[in-house]
């Protein structure tokens, strides 16, 4: 048996999302911007799309730009709005466990000057909203938070950003990286607050190579990104329209298609396996909170490395990650900001489902996980 | 939690013997304009109007974005719904206003007693809210003079109503209380203006654009479909026109002299336009024109073109400066769309020097050349397209 539970690396795409990208290389392959018919085909497709991800953040399609993917979405957002208002402000406010496509753009930021300050995470891996009140000045140009922790899975209070800077007074903006909360909770910016928003297709059964950045109406923003105006010029570049057109049929059948609260309650009862069989080995433990986003499951066997038993489930078909996959070889940021011991931090995996994974695939992983912890301890 | 919505009517109130009529047509555009987005009733009672859902689970964000768009409303506010008792007003008012609480600094209460056999006074009310709210709200001074929220108190006939402070409305009349006019759409950022400008003083919509293919794409009029659908957000459903305008457009280049093109295509629009207006019902004519912007709006241009016209011309942006009509076009969001680069049928043909100040007689005189005039403009006026345009949903 075969079970992949790394879908927050990366997912399946959708045979819907594979029809369409096949589509958009044989049978509708211009160039949205030629102003023939073959243009005004790619065109109509590119629009439609664009509505289909508008239906997704419940906002209107001109709010809606297609990028590249999350970390071109993240790098935009944040580049772009520091850029259209750092006249108005020095202060930009964070989380000290972003993914590195908002962390290394602080990082390049602060060296440039501005104030950037990280809010601590606590022991289940959230910033607290007196944090981010505490945190945000009149200076407060940007405040950039994930909605969901790749890591750990847990769920940040951004809705208190906006409220924060009304009440500061401030004229920053609030940008979201939704990577791992879409399709999974409600993204509509009225709700979190939002004036951009990132998403990335390859996470939600789509096609790699392509995002979207939600940017409300009037929000200013210089894009770092420079050429043919593409997109009203915040993503210039002939837009990857089979991707594009496989993210919007991902979009389409994969989230507006599905109920997802449904969903939640499907990998919540597959979480609970895991995690059930993860807590029956006495030196077994969970490092995702209990108010985490069951999507995904953080864990350790405290004294197997978290390589072995990656390796050992991989051998039996289970595919799981050694903390992020993006940051192989580093100990994790998020666990150590969390406050948890090395020894349970060399041993940490996570689990992340989809709602496209069984209980029976569940059941196996439980099993296969078990059968570890009684194999491969030492000492 | 129950929601509505309150609805203040502005200049309304002036209309003395007329307003019922003001407020019906009002209360039919409310209805539009929340088809599809909020079930609801909607009632009036003493200068107020209810928006009361009816559905479940109302997406009252919606709501409110279209009520701030529906012209005739000056303020209005989303209020909750309580009994009439001082512990549940505090205890209801307490929940619902957490979230706007959180965005300011300083607050105060007013209270507004309408019916009289309340127990508690107008300043009671009051003191006993705002001792709870300070209570639960550590972050939060009173500040009576120039507080960051208001929240009002208003006790009714059936209910109280607790609600933040009001939000401003679009103003002006409600939509068909000043009759019909044909808006002159080009595609450009000042002729949604001039229509938004209209329907805000009670104007209802026709739209007309003037399309010459091949010099003009086919997504130059998408672009026009855009914003009329974008303008009809205000001024609801606009049956657009659009004018098969090649022929006269070919003709005038061949056979008048080339200082005299602009003139007499906008002379011929307006022949074409009228023709459709007048089958429309319309009593005025819409342009986008503003006084010496280019060749064709000088006095003497004007003059020109309105000597074809028998119906009032209006030009609600005669006298804005280009910087304050992109203002307004951003403000009702049609900027963006006007700005896509297309060639529109006022951009064709151009002459390198216009005629500046061309006098009528010239202009009737360099028409001359046109050969069957008003059998091309009949033409266009019986071959225009009818798309019907509804404001955009999402």
């Amino acid at each position: 048996m075969e079970c992949y539970f790394d879908n927050s690396a990366t997912t399946s795409p959708l045979p819907e999302a594979v029809d369409a990208v096949t589509k958009a290389l044989t049978e509708n392959w211009g160039n949205p911007s030629s102003l023939h018919k073959v243009g005004d085909a790619a065109n109509e497709l590119l629009e439609a799309s664009r509505r289909t991800l508008a239906g997704a953040f419940s906002c209107k399609p001109a709010e809606v730009y297609f990028t590249a993917g999350g970390t071109e979405s993240n790098n935009i957002a944040v580049f772009g709005t520091v850029e259209a208002l750092k006249r108005r402000g020095n202060r930009i406010i964070t989380t000290a466990v972003e993914h590195p496509s908002v962390e290394e753009p602080m990082k390049r930021l602060e060296a440039e000057g501005f104030d950037v300050v990280r809010l601590p995470v606590d022991g289940a891996g959230r910033v607290s909203e007196e944090a981010i009140f505490g945190a945000v000045n009149d200076k407060t140009i940007l405040v950039s938070l994930m909605l969901v922790n790749n890591e750990v899975g847990s769920i940040m209070p951004v809705e208190a950003a906006a409220k924060a800077l009304k009440r500061a007074k401030a004229p920053g903006y609030v940008h979201v990286d939704a990577v791992q909360g879409f399709g999974k909770v409600p993204v509509g910016p009225k709700a979190l607050g939002a004036d951009l928003i990132s998403v990335s297709s390859h996470k939600v059964h789509g096609p790699k190579g392509v995002g979207a950045l939600y940017v409300k109406k009037g929000t200013r923003l210089v894009s770092p990104v420079l050429g043919g105006g593409q997109e009203e010029g915040i993503r210039s570049g002939t837009q990857g329209m089979p991707a594009i057109a496989g993210f919007a049929a991902a979009v389409e059948k994969g989230i507006l298609d599905r109920d997802l609260s449904q969903s939640i309650a499907h990998v919540t009862a597959l979480r609970d396996t895991v995690k059930e069989a993860a807590l029956s080995v006495d030196f077994g433990a969970i490092n995702s909170g209990d108010d985490a986003l069951p999507y995904i499951l953080n864990l350790s066997l405290e004294g197997i490395p978290s390589e072995v038993l990656r390796n050992y489930l991989s051998d039996r078909g289970v595919y799981v990650s050694t903390g992020s996959a993006c940051s192989k070889g580093h100990r994790s940021t998020v666990l150590t900001q969390m406050g948890l011991e090395a020894r349970r931090i060399d041993s940490a995996v996570r689990f992340s489902f989809s709602h496209t994974n069984t209980l029976e695939e569940a059941a196996y992983a439980a099993a296969a996980l078990k059968e570890a912890a009684g194999t491969l301890r030492r000492g | 939690m129950k929601e509505i919505i309150l609805i203040k009517n502005g200049e309304l109130a002036l209309k003395g013997l007329n307003r019922g009529t003001f407020e019906d047509m009002l209360i039919r555009n409310l209805k539009h304009q929340l088809k599809g987005i909020l079930e609801c009733d909607i009632s009036k009672s003493q200068s107020t109007i209810y928006v009361v859902p009816t559905e479940e689970d109302p997406d009252m964000d919606a709501a409110a974005e279209a009520v701030s768009k529906v012209f005739g409303i000056a303020r209005f506010s989303r209020a909750v719904v309580a009994p009439k008792n001082m512990q549940q007003i505090v205890e209801v008012s307490g929940k619902y206003l957490k979230d706007q609480l959180a965005e300011v600094k300083t607050f105060k209460v007013e209270a507004k007693r309408a019916d009289k056999n309340f127990p508690l006074k107008s300043p009671e009310i009051s003191r006993e809210l705002g001792g709870y709210l300070l209570k639960n709200n550590p972050h939060l001074k009173v500040d009576v003079h120039d507080p960051d929220i208001c929240v009002t108190v208003e006790v009714r006939e059936k209910y109280a109503y607790i609600h933040g402070t009001q939000a401003f409305g679009a103003g002006g009349m409600p939509v068909g209380t000043a009759g019909r006019a044909a808006i002159l759409l080009s595609g450009g950022i000042d002729s949604p203006v001039a229509g938004y400008m209209m329907a805000k003083r009670g104007v209802n919509l026709v739209g007309i654009h003037f399309a010459s293919p091949p010099y003009t794409s086919d997504r130059a009029e998408k672009k026009v479909h855009e914003l009329a659908a974008e303008v009809a957000e205000y001024a609801g459903r606009i049956p657009l026109f659009v004018v098969p305008f090649t022929e006269i457009q070919e003709h005038i280049k061949d056979d008048c002299p080339e200082e005299y093109f602009t003139i007499i295509m906008r002379r011929c629009m307006m022949r074409v336009a009228e023709q459709i207006a007048r089958k429309q019902n319309c009593g005025a004519l819409i342009t986008g024109e503003s006084l010496g912007q280019v060749a064709s709006q000088t006095m003497g241009a004007l003059q020109c073109t309105d000597s074809v016209a028998t119906l009032p011309v209006f030009r609600p942006v005669i006298g804005m400066d280009k910087t304050e009509i992109i203002e307004l076009s951003r403000k009702i969001g049609t900027f963006e769309t006007s700005i896509e680069p297309y060639e529109d049928c006022c951009t064709i043909f151009t002459p390198k020097h216009p005629r500046l100040r061309p006098t009528l007689e010239a202009c009737v005189e360099a028409e001359q050349g046109l050969q069957d005039l008003d059998a091309m403009v009949e033409r266009a006026a019986d071959g225009a397209k009818l798309v019907v345009i509804d404001p955009v949903r999402y």
